[in-house]
């Protein structure tokens, strides 16, 4: 049953993921990114991990895509962008290149190195099913013992995020760019695309 | 049970998606996308870890990552949205403004 979970699981990530990278309209790929968080949200049900299958589903799928949707719709960035045409001559071959390269070593190093994990963890599989505490308590103890201080230190990353963005996005009168300037740019930039 | 070995093969191909399509795309926005793929599989790898050596502390680590992750989006799109309000149709590549 985990079998055929993982592969059903593991097509959906993969074609979601190629779906992000090869989509020309971005509304297409950001319901892509949408399809792969749900298979990997799944996946991490199938490792025992029902806290974060939840919190990956609220926070990624419902909070992080609507975002980037939200992003999309409000800059009216939804044209299609032509991938047909390489930038930088050589560019897409090394990108590919490069990253089948490091996707070898990683696999290689992980078909070596996991058989030592599987030497450690020869009986705790089981162990991990039959846990007195649920997940979430589990993962409560160790975030509010061990890891207390991290924990805060995100309190204090969150409300910087936030004044940033609204920093950032805030119009301010003495920024306000004259009306010519921005109409030059936007037709250099339409010349080049 | 399915090995660990089939979820960081598949976390491995998840992350070098996400990098080629980071070097590969130039709208600023599909390129934020393969940032969260990428994140996404370290996820996947961590949570295989965790079962593995049998340490919740490997799903501690995840709920982290997934803050960081909502902090880079939100403070990144706020760079997209003001980016794009002065060059509407800028991509990576047209901004070079602090090169040196």
């Amino acid at each position: 049953m985990e079998a055929a979970v993982f592969i059903v699981c593991a097509a959906i990530v993969l074609a979601g993921s190629l779906g992000v990278v090869l989509a020309r309209n971005p509304v297409h790929a950001a319901l892509s990114l949408v399809g792969t968080l749900l298979g990997m949200a799944v996946l991490f049900l199938n490792l025992e991990a029902h806290f974060l299958a939840a919190v990956q589903i609220i926070v990624y799928a419902g909070a992080i895509v609507v975002l980037f949707l939200f992003v999309i719709m409000l800059l009216g960035v939804d044209r299609l962008e032509d991938i047909s045409v390489e930038p930088i001559f050589g560019q897409r071959v090394l990108a590919i290149f490069v990253g089948l390269v490091g996707f070898g070593l990683g696999a290689t190093y992980i078909v070596v190195s996991v058989a030592e994990v599987q030497n450690t963890s020869a009986g705790v599989a089981s162990a991990y099913l039959t846990r007195p505490l649920s997940n979430l308590h589990e993962i409560a103890e160790v975030l509010f013992f061990d890891y207390v201080y991290a924990f805060e230190a995100t309190a204090v990353l969150l409300t910087i995020s936030v004044v940033g963005a609204v920093v950032m996005t805030r119009r301010m009168a003495r920024n306000q760019q004259p009306e010519n300037q921005l109409t030059n740019q936007s037709s250099n930039t339409a010349s080049e695309d | 049970m399915v090995s660990s070995n089939s979820y960081l093969v598949l976390s491995a191909a998840v992350f070098t998606i996400g990098a080629v399509g980071l070097m590969v795309r130039r709208n600023p926005l599909i390129m934020f996308m393969c940032v969260e793929l990428m994140l996404n599989a370290v996820n996947l790898t961590f949570i295989t870890f965790a079962r593995g050596f049998d340490d919740i502390s490997g799903q501690v680590a995840v709920l982290f990552v997934l803050v960081v992750a909502a902090a880079e989006v939100v403070v990144g799109l706020a760079i997209v949205v003001a980016i794009k309000r002065r060059w509407p149709l800028a991509t990576a590549d047209d901004l070079s403004e602090l090169r040196g």
